[in-house]
C-alpha cells in the first residue's frame, strides 16, 4: 500500500464567474500521510476541498482520489471519504444521538447502534446525546462534527479547519487520534490556521490566491524560503519594530509574544541595520533559525506586494 | 451495494424528516390546523342561510295578489323588501348597484292567469355572482308566493289552490351562468388546502438545508437524489392524506355533503393528487435559494389554482385562455374528480379523463425536479 497516492490531482482550476478562485493547482498525497493545508483567508482552501470530494466541479484538471477519477466518479469517493465542512453542517434541530444515527444509516454501517454509543461515549457526550446539536456550543459542535464524518472508518479524511474554536486540550486529543489513525493508513488533508498544528503535518501546502506557493516537510519550506531571522528581547524590544519597519535588508518585523522577529532574505543587510541596536543594554539580540509563522508571514506580505 | 437506489438511505432520509418535522411544532400546527380552520371559514360562510336579503318587487299587474305576495315576502325573514315599483328599470338598476339581490317581477295580467287557471310565471332575477345567498332564497320566492296565494285562492277559486301550481316560477340567474354550491365548494376546498399546505412543505425542504449549510453535509454523503426526493416526500404524503381525512370528516359530519362514490377510490386519487403537487414544490425548492423565494414560488402557483380552477368561478364562464391555463393544472382535474365521485357517485371509467393528467404532470414535474437537482453547490 505504501507508495500509493491517496490523492492525485493536476492543474486543479475553479473559477467563479471572471474570478479565479483555484489556478490550476497539483496535489500529490500519498497514503497513511497527514497534510496541511495552509493559506490565507480566501487562498481557495475550502474550495480545493470541495472538488475532491465532488462538492464543486472542476473547471479543468485531472487525476484521481483513493484511485477514483474526481470528476466521474465522485459518488465512490464519497463513500470512502469524510468531509469535515468549515462551518458547522449537522442537523441542528436533530438531536446528537439523531445526527449520528442518521449518518450511520446513510453510509449502512454495520452495528450501527455499537459504533454510535461507543462515539457518543468517546467524545464525551454521552450524558448529552439527547440533547439537540443546535444547542451546543460552538467547539463541542466541532468535535460532533469530527466524530460524524469518521463513523465510517474512511480512508481519506478531507477536514476544514476542525480546530477552530476547539480549546488546546480537545485539539491535542485531536491530532493524537489523527496520528494514530493516519498509523493505520488513514490520509489527511487538513486545512488550518493554526502553526502549531502545520508542524504536526507530514508535509504542508501553502497556497495564495489559489497558487501553490510552496510545499513540503516544514524543515524544507523554512529552508526555501531562504529567510533569516534575528530575535530581539528585552525591555526595549517593544520600540523596536518602528525603528527597524522598512529599513534595508529589513523585509517584516513581528512579535512572538515580547520578542520581536527581524526577518529577511538577504543576511548582510539584516545585520547591518540590526549593527546600530546590537551595544543596547535594554536588548539582547540573537540569531534563530525562523519559525514556520516567520515564513508565512514573509509569503503573505509578498503575496500582498504581488498582488497590489 | 445498489448504486442509485437504496431503501436502507431512503429509509434514513425518511426518520431524519419525521423527527425534523416533529420538532417544528409550529409548522405541524399549521398544517393540521389551516385545513380545518379554512373549512370552518369558507364552509360556514356558505352553509349559513343568508336571511334579510334585500329584494325589489316589480308590480306590472297591482291588485290582491299583488298585495299578498309582497306582504308575505315583507313577512318572511328571507327578504327586506327595500322597494315596490311598477318601473322594471329602476328594479334592474337596484341589482346591478348591488343594493339588492333579487328582483320579483309580477307580470302583467297575472290575477288574470292565476283566475282562469293559465299558469302565470313569476319572474325572479337573482344576482348569482353570489352563489352562496342566491341559492336557498330563490327557492324560497316560490315557496313564500305559493303560500301567500294558497290563502287568497278561496271560494269558487280553491280549485286552483289545489292543482299543483297555480304560477310557475322562472329564474333568472343573471352573472354566474354555473351556479356553485356548498357542496361545491367544501370538496373544492381539499383541492385547494392541499395544494397549499403540500407545495409550500416541500418547496422548503431543499431550500432550509440550504439556508442552513446542512445541504453541503448531505451532498459529501453516499445518498443519491432519487433517495433524498423520495425520503423527503414520502412523510409529506402521510401529512396530505392526514388533512385530506380531517376535510372530509368536517365534510361529511359538519356540513352534510354527500359521498356516494367509493371513499376508497377517492383517497387513492387524492395520494396521486398529493404526489403532484409535491413534485411542484419540490421543484420549487430546487430553484430557490432561500425560503422566502420558495414561498413566493408557491404563491406563484398556488393563485392560478384558487382563480382558475374552477374552485372560485365556474370554469366555463372563464375565457378560453384561462381554461387552458386552468387544464394544465392539476387541482382543476382533482376538483372534477372529487366532485364527481362525492356527488355524482362516479367510478374508474367516468374519472379516469380527469386521472390521466395528474398521471401525465407527476411523470414531467417530478422528471424537472430529478434534472434541476444539483449534485454539487456550484
Ligand atoms: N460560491 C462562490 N461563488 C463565488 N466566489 C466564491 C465562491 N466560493 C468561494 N469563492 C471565492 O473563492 C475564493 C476562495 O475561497 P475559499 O473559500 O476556497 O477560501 P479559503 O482558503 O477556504 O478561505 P478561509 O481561510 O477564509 O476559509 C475566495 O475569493 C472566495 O470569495
Ligand atoms: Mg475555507
Amino acid at each position: 500500500m505504501a507508495g500509493e497516492l491517496a490523492i492525485d490531482v493536476h492543474g486543479l482550476t475553479k473559477r467563479f464567474g471572471s474570478k479565479v478562485a483555484v489556478n490550476g493547482i497539483d496535489i500529490q498525497v500519498p497514503q497513511g500521510q497527514v497534510w496541511g493545508f495552509l493559506g490565507p483567508n480566501g487562498s481557495g482552501k475550502t474550495t480545493t476541498i470541495r472538488m475532491l470530494c465532488g462538492l464543486l466541479r472542476a473547471d479543468e484538471g485531472n487525476g484521481t482520489c483513493l484511485g477514483y477519477d474526481f470528476r466521474t466518479e465522485s459518488e465512490r469517493i464519497k463513500r470512502q471519504v469524510g468531509y469535515m465542512t468549515q462551518k458547522f453542517s449537522f442537523w441542528e434541530d436533530l438531536s446528537i444521538r439523531e445526527n449520528l444515527q442518521f449518518v450511520a444509516r446513510l453510509y449502512g454501517i454495520r452495528r450501527a447502534r455499537k459504533v454510535v454509543d461507543e462515539t457518543i461515549e468517546q467524545i464525551g457526550l454521552s450524558k448529552r446525546q439527547s440533547q439537540l446539536a443546535g444547542e451546543l456550543s460552538g467547539g463541542w459542535k466541532q468535535r460532533l462534527a469530527l466524530a460524524a464524518c469518521m463513523l465510517h472508518d474512511p480512508k481519506l479524511l478531507l477536514l476544514d479547519e476542525p480546530t477552530a474554536g476547539v480549546d488546546p486540550k480537545a485539539r491535542r486529543d485531536f491530532w493524537d487520534e489523527i496520528h494514530r489513525l493516519s498509523g493505520q493508513g488513514l490520509t489527511v488533508l487538513v486545512s488550518t490556521h493554526y502553526m502549531d498544528e502545520a508542524e504536526r503535518c507530514d508535509r504542508i501546502v501553502y497556497i495564495n490566491l489559489g497558487d501553490i506557493i510552496t510545499s513540503g516537510t516544514v524543515a524544507e519550506v523554512i529552508e526555501q524560503s531562504g529567510l533569516h531571522t534575528f530575535v530581539i528581547e528585552g525591555d526595549g524590544a517593544r520600540n523596536m519594530a518602528g525603528k527597524l519597519k522598512g529599513k534595508p535588508g529589513v523585509e517584516f518585523v513581528a512579535f512572538f509574544g515580547a520578542a520581536l522577529h527581524v526577518s529577511g532574505r538577504d543576511r548582510n543587510a539584516l545585520e547591518a541595520a540590526l549593527r546600530p541596536h546590537i551595544d543596547d543594554a535594554s536588548l539582547s539580540v540573537h540569531e534563530s533559525r525562523p519559525s514556520l509563522e516567520d515564513v508565512f508571514i514573509q509569503l503573505q506580505e509578498k503575496g500582498r506586494g504581488d498582488y497590489a | 451495494m445498489t448504486r442509485h437506489f437504496s431503501f436502507r438511505r431512503i429509509w434514513a432520509v425518511l426518520v431524519k424528516e419525521f423527527i425534523q418535522m416533529r420538532r417544528d411544532r409550529l409548522t405541524l400546527g399549521l398544517i393540521l390546523g389551516v385545513p380545518l380552520m379554512q373549512l370552518l371559514l369558507f364552509g360556514f360562510a356558505i352553509n349559513n342561510d343568508p336571511k334579510h336579503l334585500p329584494a325589489a318587487v316589480t308590480i306590472a299587474d297591482p291588485g290582491p295578489f299583488a298585495d299578498s305576495i309582497v306582504a308575505a315576502l315583507r313577512n318572511s325573514d328571507y327578504f327586506d323588501i327595500v322597494e315596490a315599483t311598477n318601473d322594471p328599470q329602476a328594479a334592474r338598476r337596484l341589482l346591478a348597484e348591488d343594493k339588492v339581490s333579487f328582483v320579483v317581477e309580477i307580470p302583467v295580467n297575472f290575477s288574470r292567469d292565476l283566475v282562469r287557471g293559465a299558469q302565470p310565471q313569476l319572474l325572479v332575477e337573482a344576482d348569482a355572482t353570489d352563489p352562496a345567498s342566491s341559492s336557498n332564497a330563490v327557492g324560497a320566492i316560490a315557496q313564500i308566493a305559493g303560500e301567500a296565494l294558497r290563502d287568497d285562492l278561496t271560494g269558487p277559486l280553491a280549485v286552483r289552490a289545489q292543482s299543483a301550481a297555480p304560477f310557475t316560477t322562472v329564474i333568472h340567474r343573471l352573472y354566474n351562468p354555473e351556479i356553485i354550491t356548498q357542496y361545491n365548494i367544501v370538496p373544492g376546498l381539499l383541492g385547494i388546502i392541499l395544494t397549499m399546505t403540500m407545495v409550500l412543505m416541500t418547496s422548503m425542504a431543499l431550500t432550509r438545508e440550504r439556508e442552513r449549510g446542512t445541504y453541503e453535509n448531505l451532498l459529501a454523503m453516499p445518498v443519491t437524489p432519487v433517495e433524498i426526493m423520495i425520503g423527503k416526500i414520502s412523510p409529506n404524503i402521510v401529512v396530505g392524506l392526514i388533512q385530506a381525512a380531517i376535510v372530509l370528516v368536517a365534510a361529511r359530519f359538519i356540513f352534510g355533503v354527500p359521498m356516494i362514490g367509493s371513499l376508497g377510490l377517492l383517497f387513492a386519487i387524492t395520494g396521486l393528487f398529493i404526489a403532484a403537487n409535491l413534485a411542484v414544490g419540490y421543484t420549487f425548492s430546487t430553484i430557490a435559494q432561500n425560503q422566502l423565494q420558495a414561498m413566493q414560488m408557491m404563491v406563484f402557483f398556488l393563485l392560478p389554482a384558487i382563480l382558475l380552477s374552477g374552485f372560485a368561478f365556474p370554469f366555463r364562464g372563464m375565457p378560453v385562455w384561462a381554461q387552458w391555463i386552468g387544464e394544465a393544472l392539476p387541482v382543476t382535474h382533482f376538483l372534477r374528480v372529487v366532485r364527481g365521485i362525492l356527488l355524482k357517485g362516479n367510478g374508474p371509467a367516468e374519472i379516469w379523463v380527469d386521472v390521466w393528467p395528474l398521471f401525465v404532470f407527476l411523470f414531467a414535474v417530478g422528471t424537472v425536479a430529478l434534472l434541476r437537482f444539483r449534485r454539487t453547490l456550484d
